[in-house]
């Protein structure tokens, strides 16, 4: 997801240097053009009608595919799968990623490794951890197993089955996937934090933890806003693990806002109505990432707000 | 033949074209590329060129590719396909069959970004009903009605299964595969549950379960995720007590706010309250189902009669439960108007493109010769419904599924095939709500009813 692309201001005479700078855009603008902005172009367009896909574009329905939207009860679940994932994301992830930094970036012996250990999830493919979570969980399997082999049986849940734990059980093998990267761009953060602040406090009287608060959590604020920023355009681009592991289910319990449309699309043949989804998912991102931009992220980034790429 | 005897500097200059186009494709993540469609009409553009020769292809005629899309990606269907495809083109040096094969879901979504761009495979993996309807719709299918019928008809092949692959009175595709969904049980735990006999009516049926509880066996397998398998179920319920004509009057109406739904949803709630179903139902992939039945966990499944090779395929053993596998029809119910010859059921076919040559439907006539049918059966990987093939079928339970497909005085072809996908995914979603214990009876009909409406 990107902002708008910056528009060069066009005198009557184009300097050499626009010219060679307009010539050097040109080959990536062309296909960003082609594969991005013509197709959303096309989307909207297409979510005006109701078509299967097949015949020609001629049952003109207006904004009726919006209204429909908005009115469906497993779109209203998907949006809010998708705002209670940004939620947990924010509240348990980040903050356990920046724990496990704080942690990692001490020195002590097998530091490297555990970083490494942390951040292999992140290595994995999403429709891989899927497929490999998928197994784990079944009813009986390894995770049943292990925790009636603890003593703890009476935590085995129907995890992928059960409508009311099923996003609990999704949001905890996505931040299994995500917490190390999350980890790794904090601990850079981190290592950007001269230590002598820190000393220097320490040496005047604060605690640990007063330093922490008041040395090191603004300092990494930088870094901390723009791993919010990261979580959020996940959580709600999020498609491939749940539909590796649940495929929206257990009746529509797990839908997000991406599944719907690709439901839609691919699995129902009405493009008409998945553009419409298509649109709205589009918006909706679009909206969240200029707020958030403009408002959090403007004073670390000052000026430039197509700095990121989501 | 191979395929790399057939590759020209051309053809390797379209694949490596092809290729580009599918790389940048690849890149974008817009819902109908245009570089995926250039792509595919670029490796299709030979087959559409030279078929306007004359019908009967003869030893000096001008070459001809028939491009066929089929989804068999595992043998024995792979490598039997293959070898007839070959086998036509020994005895018709000037036609090359250029098999392209997909993964099912690949399959589908490719078909439609083609059809798309205005193309068509000329010969193509078609499960007939509602997308074929849409096809068809759309001209992007050959009404094959005058050229097929002196080999393809009542007395050649299936009705049944040849009626699905009409629309309109007219006939578009040819089936290869026809069978019928029927029970598959495991006879050692029926045994050991002190079960005699299969049960003939949905009552013994639900004692049957009962006394397999009893004897701490899970009755039956069906698959949240997948949906489908229990959605056969209920439209078996539905069929019993509404009957054909009931069930046909629904799916042609759209109107399904009637009491055979209703009281196919209250015969479900009565097998929910039983407890049937396997550990993790509610997310199980039929694979889990097949495979709870391959490793003998569980007592009965709801299947087609692919039912016995994706059991053994899914067990632990690779072999299933072998001679411990049995099929009866599904029951009647008490009162109902259905008997129980009626049936659900269908299989697979082979769709004809727009631009089909004469060659193309010559290759499907020999195709589904008595012959080549047979393979079908002698390999297992279907039930042939062209006639005289039926001696080859071997295994004592497909010949049940065969006797039950030749009895059939009504045959429903599945309810998420037999309409659009979109009302079919509507059924599947409103069913399993059903099973999973989240919806009632009468939501689940009205919810049919509703998808209907609005399409």
């Amino acid at each position: 997801m990107s902002a708008t692309s910056p528009r060069p201001r066009v005198g009557l005479r184009l300097p050499t240097k626009w010219v060679t700078i307009i010539l050097f855009l040109l080959p990536a603008l062309a296909l960003y053009v082609l594969f991005v902005l013509v197709p959303v172009v096309q989307a909207a367009h297409y979510s005006l009608y109701k078509w299967n896909g097949l015949q020609p574009l001629t049952d003109f329905v207006g904004l009726k595919n919006y209204v429909t939207a908005f009115s469906s009860d497993t779109f209203k679940t998907a949006v809010s799968n998708n705002l209670l994932i940004i939620v947990l994301s924010l509240a348990l992830q980040i903050p356990f990623s920046l724990s496990l930094a704080v942690l990692l970036n001490r020195r002590f012996p097998g530091r490297a490794i555990f970083r490494l250990i942390f951040f292999l999830p992140y290595v994995l493919s999403e429709a891989i951890t899927g497929v490999v979570f998928t197994l784990l969980l079944q009813p009986g399997a390894l995770v049943d197993s292990s925790l009636n082999g603890v003593g703890l049986g009476g935590l085995v849940q129907d995890w992928l089955g059960d409508a009311g734990f099923v996003m609990i059980t999704l949001f905890i093998i996505i931040s299994w996937k995500y917490f190390g990267f999350h980890m790794i761009l904090l601990m850079a953060g981190l290592q950007g934090i001269p230590r002598e602040i820190e000393e220097a406090a320490l040496v005047d009287g604060a605690g640990r933890w007063q330093a922490f608060r008041h040395i090191t959590l603004p300092l990494l604020g930088p870094t901390l806003r723009v791993s919010v920023f990261l979580s959020m355009i996940g959580a709600i681009q999020l498609f491939d693990m749940v539909w590796v592991m649940t495929g929206g289910g257990p009746v529509g319990a797990s839908n997000t806002m991406a599944i719907a449309m690709f439901k839609a699309g691919y699995k129902t043949s009405q493009l008409g109505y998945g553009s419409a989804l298509a649109v709205i998912l589009f918006a909706f991102g679009l909206v969240l990432a200029l707020a958030y931009q403009r408002l959090v992220l403007r004073r670390d980034i000052e000026g430039a707000v197509t700095a990121f790429n989501g | 033949m191979t395929r790399g005897r057939s590759v020209t500097t051309r053809w390797r200059f379209v694949g490596v074209l092809g290729v580009m186009a599918l790389l940048f494709g690849a890149c974008s993540s817009g819902a109908a590329s245009p570089s995926a469609a250039a792509s595919v009409a670029a490796s299709m553009a030979p087959s559409v060129a030279p078929s306007e020769s004359a019908a009967a292809p003869s030893q000096a005629a001008a070459p001809v590719t028939v491009e066929w899309w089929h989804i068999s990606t595992t043998d024995p269907a792979k490598s039997v396909f293959q070898a007839i495809a070959d086998a036509y083109h020994a005895a018709h040096p000037n036609v090359t069959i250029h098999i392209t094969i997909l993964e099912n879901e690949a399959f589908k979504t490719k078909l439609a970004t083609t059809m798309q761009s205005g193309q068509a495979p000329d010969l193509f993996q078609s499960w007939g009903g509602g997308i074929m309807a849409a096809q068809a719709d759309a001209t992007m299918l050959k009404d094959i009605t005058a050229d097929v019928a002196s080999w393809a008809n009542k007395d050649t092949i299936n009705e049944g299964a040849l009626k699905i692959y009409q629309y309109k009175d007219k006939q578009y595709g040819i089936p290869w595969d026809m069978g019928m969904i029927g029970v598959w049980y495991n006879k050692a735990l029926f045994t050991k549950a002190g079960i005699a006999a299969p049960p003939a009516t949905w009552d013994d049926f639900l004692a049957d379960v009962t006394k397999l509880k009893a004897a701490s066996i899970v009755p039956l397998a069906i698959a949240g995720k997948d949906m489908w398998p229990s959605m056969h179920l209920w439209t078996y319920l539905a069929l019993r007590i509404g009957g054909g004509d009931a069930l046909t009057q629904m799916v042609q109406t759209g109107d399904w706010n009637t009491d055979a739904c209703k009281a196919a949803g209250d015969q479900v709630l009565k097998l929910n309250a039983l407890n049937p179903y396997q550990p993790g139902f509610k997310g199980a992939t039929y694979d889990n189902e097949a495979a709870a039945m391959g490793n003998a966990k569980v007592a009965m499944e709801v299947m087609g009669q692919w039912a016995p090779s994706v059991q053994a395929a899914d067990s632990s053993s690779k072999k299933g439960i072998g001679a411990d596998l049995g099929w009866f029809p599904f029951p009647t119910v008490a009162g109902g108007a259905g008997a129980a010859t009626d049936g659900v059921g269908g299989g697979n076919g082979i769709a004809v493109g727009k631009n089909a040559s004469p060659e193309a439907l010559d290759f499907l006539k020999f195709f589904n010769s008595v012959e080549n049918a047979s393979k079908i059966n002698t390999s297992n990987i279907g039930m042939s419904p062209v006639i005289g093939t039926e001696s080859t079928v071997t295994d004592p339970n497909l010949q049940a599924v065969l006797a039950g497909r030749g009895k059939a005085t009504f045959m429903q072809l599945y309810l998420d095939q037999a309409t659009s996908p979109a009302m079919g995914t509507a059924i599947n979603e409103a069913t399993i709500g059903l099973f999973d214990g989240a919806s009632t009876p009468a939501k689940v009909c009205k919810a049919i009813t509703d998808a209907a409406a609005a399409q």
